[in-house]
């Protein structure tokens, strides 16, 4: 809610003029029974009295006048709601997006990405919604039911009373099915999700379907939770169909009993049929405007769930998790070193250990190992996305801690595993939003042996890409993502897992490229393949963490079995030395 | 919750595609033809309605009777007003519960019809063949079958009762309020006009802005999702500037075009209110006169009032229902389009069922094509003795898997032909051929069910024993135990933590699983980190014992021991042979199998 407020007090002006235009035009609508009261009540028996008709004509007059101020009234002020709103919810939404993208990585991780994707769009459109909403029927629902309210108690106490019995009632409904609809329509959601999960799987994997003839096994899956889903939706709406029927009934019957109340109120001289016909409207104005605002609870309580969920991550403080400048001020002579480092994600148990290595300018660094043996981690540990638990990182001969982050961050070209592509140009995809020249870009791609493909293309380097890249193979989108951390001449090149779907000679090809480049880049490899990483200066084998081996390609066919053994049986161990 | 952002996407989507008359008209027959199974229920619920409509019309007349009876102080008829108010109770009363009952009646038909417009597309779409899935997304499809059909099911439920209760409130109020008094309906001559203005206004105005701001909403969930997957790189390479720089373009275009749809949006809701108003207040001014020369009761302005209530509810929300009726007929409209899909080409009469496969497999002159303009495979010949491994090799797209897609049947040769000993495949039913291979695919492919169901997927009277055996073949049986409900674990999206690899290794338990005489490996172990590569290296020779193997693989050091090795290029067989003699030929697969050293 604090964090609601701090974004409408910029327009809380503006709010506020809409928010008196509202009450201003919703005044005049509460006025029209009255004025029919006194119609019919006053303004006709006089006119039958003396045969004036003008207080009539007036009357009529002031009727159409109030509908009128009414339509003008409601209409500028839904606009200015539209404005304020959107003016605090673009502002909102940038914070967030800005703040998502600084949050940490082990931020990120408790998050969880989807959360955030969620809380971006779900949740952002859910407080506009609301916003906008109480805006409009927020004003206009109370005044309308407070001043309904009062209307009939000046014009008649007594049957008041009756429709102030019948509004709990209403709230107390309308409440309590939503009560309990709500957890069914949940329900109904999470079967929902089963199903799309199950037809998702068939498409994916039609081919082993179709292969182990169990396309009738599949239909039978399919159809139980079809059932399921049939079920739960009839359960949910079974159970909301009631809401309807039982409002006209207390709608109607309240009626109904307004005017047997009327009949002894007319018999005894207190009141005159005029005014309960005008009751009559009030009633309805009154009920229509009670189920509103319940209804308007149910939004907000959905809103500001949403608004809840985004001022949790607004309210990350990235400033303190931003690494600070604490280094030791040592410095060493290679490029990048590792002395004795330690990590761990959650402070148990190592997720590298005692890690250690130096590597020369120019040079090139293999880390090879099997999947979760810490080659992420490390490659983490060298963009500083997280602080070592122990040991010292040198990068570019200093401590990595003395390094201001934009500066270190500003050396790498990375590749990541899984990395991302977004809608843009092919172009675009590589510069990275960076100030890259048209040379460097073609030499780029020529280098990550992506020139030729990115020539096929309609459009060449203009082509654009769908979301997330899904128009290319799986080897072009890897070949774009080493182009963009080529482009740009970075210090140190990383490349995290970034040709395993290459086939073997263009992945030679890329390296040599990369190897002839002047000067050249400082490089980190990570792969599966031997053959990837063979040709590198200093080869680490990660194994649960720790670095079992550390040397050159032939040292390591001598010395570590275990690459011995993996290079056997990926190369045929045929090769001569 | 989760789905939302799918569904502001795919609305912009459906609603590019305007459906034409006819096309219309041949949706609504074949709509009818799922309703029809439930006739009965059909007219039921019409005559409900109908009753139950009649029944809410009588109230404000008795209503406006009572009132009348009020003459004066003193003077009130009180046996006439307990009669009037005490049935205008039971009407009420009655109405409701007809009501009640018609719409939990229409739930269910509704709900019934989309579970069996569900079952019907799903059936269909297993009949499919794989092509159409290569060819279509996944998003589109699941989106026929959740999203299309969901709306479809709504419309069902609500539209059909709320078009025969507009009618005939309409109608009848109408006709209650000329038997009230004829001069008083002359109101409507000017508010039915505006009420159609307005209609207008939102069709052609207001409509367009909301389907863009539905677009634009999806642009940005779109641009949102692929940011944040990429966090990390923009981090990496301190681009968090930019990429907001970004954002604030879309995010700008996206809240306005929420505003511009609400800013002429805006004016629906008052306008409906200002002619109700507007009725209201003509209805008193003209009311009163005729009441002040006593050509009707106060009673009856009172009834009028209300009945002019109802009559003007269904005239305003008419535009919606049209609306809401189109987006069902394009949703069953593209729902229909799927299931008019021309299923997998049926098996041959008196198609032939492979029994005791020995395993040669023949290809004679084959070409195939995705499409007819570009061939993939020209005129491509090739025999596999029975147990033999023949491996196929080439750099990517030159058409390794694409053999696979005929060998399987999942695609039809354009020419040429497949024979399996001796039997052309096109002669053989397709479940028998299928079932003569097992298959290790580069995608792996676990299902939502738990582990001991994935592994036995194919071989359901596989004994847990069997089970058990071939998950330590495959060494994931150790992996399997750590888990805390060991082979019951259900597999799910966001549940337990497996690796890539290890789903790979779990597809491979599969195959060790199957008795098929034939084998298809395509990049089977890619996802399997090199270390557990070495250590199943046996189970995989083990699995291919006996079997006629077809291979497709990067690493070069697999198919080394191959008995025959294809290499594929550009869609041909450039050259073939054993290693020692492909590597004596010193040609393409020289080249490729030495670039892993350079």
């Amino acid at each position: 809610m604090k964090m609601l407020l701090h974004y409408l007090r910029p327009v809380r002006w503006k709010i506020a003029r809409g928010v008196s235009i509202k009450f201003f035009g919703s005044l005049m609508e509460l006025f029209l029974p009255s004025l029919l009261a006194y119609l019919l009540d006053t303004a006709v028996p006089n006119a039958r009295a003396d045969g004036n008709l003008r207080p009539i004509y007036i009357y009529s007059g002031l009727m159409l006048l109030c509908a009128l101020l009414a339509l003008i009234g409601n209409i500028a002020a839904n606009r200015m709601a539209s404005a304020s709103t959107r003016d605090a919810v673009r502002i909102m939404r940038r914070d967030l997006f800005d703040k998502t993208l600084r949050l940490s990585d082990a931020r990120i991780n408790a998050f969880s990405v989807p959360t955030l994707e969620m809380r971006l769009t779900g949740d952002t459109y859910n407080v506009h919604r609301m916003v906008g909403m109480m805006q409009r029927m927020g004003i206009r629902a109370p005044i309308m039911l407070i001043g309904g309210v009062v209307m009939t108690a000046v014009m008649e106490p007594v049957l008041t009373l009756i429709l102030l019995a019948t509004l709990p009632v209403i709230a107390w409904v309308m409440l309590s099915v939503t009560h309990k609809g709500v957890p069914l329509y949940d329900k109904l959601q999470q079967k929902n999700d089963d199903m799309v999960r199950i037809v998702r799987e068939n498409i994916t994997g039609i081919r082993v379907v179709k292969a182990l003839s169990k396309t009738e096994y599949e239909k039978e899956r399919f159809d139980g939770i079809n059932t399921d889903v049939s079920d739960a939706e009839t359960k949910a709406g079974v159970t909301m169909a009631l809401t309807n029927p039982v409002m006209n009934i207390l709608l109607n019957s309240g009626l109904t009993f307004v005017i047997l109340a009327g009949a002894y109120r007319v018999n005894s001289g207190l009141t005159q049929a005029g005014t309960i016909i005008a009751f009559m409207s009030y009633f309805t104005i009154i009920l229509n405007a009670m189920m509103t605002v319940t209804r308007m609870f149910i939004m907000c309580s959905k809103g500001i769930a949403s608004a809840n969920r985004i001022a949790e991550v607004l309210n990350v403080d990235t400033e303190a998790e931003e690494l600070a400048e604490s280094g030791s001020g040592e410095t060493r002579e290679d490029m990048l070193v590792f002395e004795n480092v330690c990590f761990s994600y959650n402070g148990r148990g190592n997720n590298l250990e005692d890690v250690s290595f130096s590597l020369r300018k120019g040079g090139t660094l293999g880390i090879i190992g099997a999947t979760g043996s810490g080659k992420t981690t490390l490659i983490k540990l060298i963009m500083r996305f997280y602080d070592a638990g122990s040991g010292k990182i040198f990068v570019d001969g200093r401590d990595i801690k003395d390094i201001p982050i934009s500066e270190l961050r500003g050396m790498f070209g990375v590749a990541l595993q899984n990395d991302f592509l977004y809608a843009d140009t092919v172009g675009s995809n590589i510069r990275f939003e960076r100030d890259i020249d048209e040379a460097e870009l073609r030499s780029a791609a020529e280098r990550a042996q992506a020139a030729e493909f990115i020539a096929e293309r309609k459009d060449g380097f203009e082509d654009m890409l769908t979301q997330s890249g899904h128009n290319l193979s799986g080897g072009q989108r890897q070949r774009l993502l080493v182009a963009r951390a080529l482009a740009g001449d970075p210090k140190i090149l990383i490349l995290d897992d970034s040709s395993s779907a290459l086939d073997y000679r263009t992945d030679a090809a890329m390296r040599s490229a990369i190897a002839d480049m002047s000067p050249r880049p400082t490089t980190v490899v990570v792969a599966q393949r031997v053959s990837s990483v063979m040709n590198s200066d200093i080869i680490l084998v990660l194994d649960d963490g720790k670095a079992i081996a550390k040397g050159t390609h032939s040292e390591l066919m001598q010395t570590c079995e275990v690459y011995a053994q993996i290079a056997q049986t990926q190369m045929g161990g045929e090769e001569d030395e | 919750m989760s789905n939302m952002p799918v569904k502001v996407g795919r609305m912009a989507l459906g609603e590019k595609e305007p459906v034409s008359l006819k096309r219309q008209a041949q949706v609504l027959v074949r709509l009818w033809k799922y309703l029809a199974r439930f006739k009965g229920t059909l007219i039921l619920a019409l005559l409900m309605t109908v009753i139950s409509n009649l029944l809410a019309l009588v109230g404000p007349r008795l209503s406006g009777e009572a009132i009348d009876a009020m003459v004066g102080v003193g003077n009130v008829q009180f046996n006439k007003v307990f009669v009037y108010c005490g049935l205008m109770l039971g009407f009420y009363l009655f109405s409701a519960l007809f009501s009640y009952f018609l719409n939990i009646m229409m739930i269910r038909l509704g709900k019934k019809v989309a579970k069996d417009m569900r079952k019907d597309l799903f059936d269909h779409l297993m009949e499919l063949p794989v092509g159409y899935f290569d060819r279509y997304q996944v998003g589109d499809i699941i989106n026929r079958i959740s999203y299309d059909i969901d709306t479809i099911n709504t419309s069902l439920s609500t539209d059909f009762v709320q078009i025969c209760t507009s009618v005939i409130t309409v109608v009848g109020s109408l006709a209650m309020m000329v038997a009230i008094s004829p001069i008083l309906v002359l109101v409507f001559a000017v508010t039915i006009p505006l009420s159609m203005w307005v209609t207008k206004y939102r069709a052609t105005r207001v409509r367009p802005l909301f389907r863009k701001r539905s677009e634009k909403l999806g642009e940005l969930n779109g641009y949102v999702e692929e940011i944040l997957s990429g966090q990390k790189t923009v981090k990496a390479y301190g681009r968090e500037e930019q990429m907001s720089r970004r954002f604030a373009v879309r995010n700008d275009e996206s809240v306005n075009a929420y505003y511009e749809a609400e800013y002429q949006g805006s004016i629906g809701g008052p306008s409906v209110m200002f002619i109700n108003n507007l009725s209201l207040s003509l209805i008193s001014a003209l009311g009163t006169i005729l009441y002040f020369n006593n050509m009707i009761t106060l009673g009856d302005i009172s009834s009028f009032v209300l009945y002019s209530r109802r009559f003007s509810g269904p005239i305003n929300e008419f535009a919606n229902i049209i609306s809401e009726l189109q987006s069902a007929t394009t949703a069953a409209e593209r729902v229909f389009r799927l299931m008019d899909e021309a299923g997998e080409v049926a098996d041959v009469e008196n198609a032939y069922s492979l029994t005791d496969v020995k395993g040669r497999v023949e290809m004679d002159r084959v070409s195939f094509g995705y499409d007819e303009h570009r061939t993939i495979l020209h005129n491509l010949s090739l025999t596999a003795e029975p147990g033999s491994v023949v491996a196929i090799v080439g750099p990517t797209g030159a058409g390794k898997t694409t053999i696979i897609n005929l060998l399987m049947r999942f695609y039809d040769v354009a020419d040429g032909e497949i024979k399996i000993d001796g039997h052309p495949i096109k002669q053989l039913t397709r479940q028998s051929l299928r079932a003569a291979y097992s298959m290790v695919l580069q995608d792996t492919w676990l299902f939502g069910g738990t582990i001991r169901d994935n592994i036995a997927y194919g071989r359901e009277d596989a004994t847990n024993e069997e089970i058990v055996a071939a998950a330590k073949a495959a060494h994931i049986h150790g992996f399997i135990e750590q888990l805390p409900e060991g082979y019951d674990t259900v597999l799910t999206d966001d549940g337990i933590n497996i690796s890539k690899g290890q789903k790979q290794l779990l597809t491979i338990a599969r195959a060790m699983l199957s008795k098929a005489p034939m084998l298809i490996l395509d990049e089977a172990t890619s996802n399997v980190d090199s270390r557990t590569e070495i250590i199943i290296q046996d189970a995989m020779r083990r699995l291919m014992q006996d079997k006629t193997c077809f291979v497709i693989a990067h690493r070069l050091s697999t198919v080394r021991t191959a008995d025959n090795i294809l290499v594929l290029r550009d869609g041909d067989i450039v050259e073939q042979g054993t290693h020692t003699q492909l590597m004596q030929k010193n040609g393409f697969y020289r080249q490729i199998y030495d670039a892993q050293f350079e």
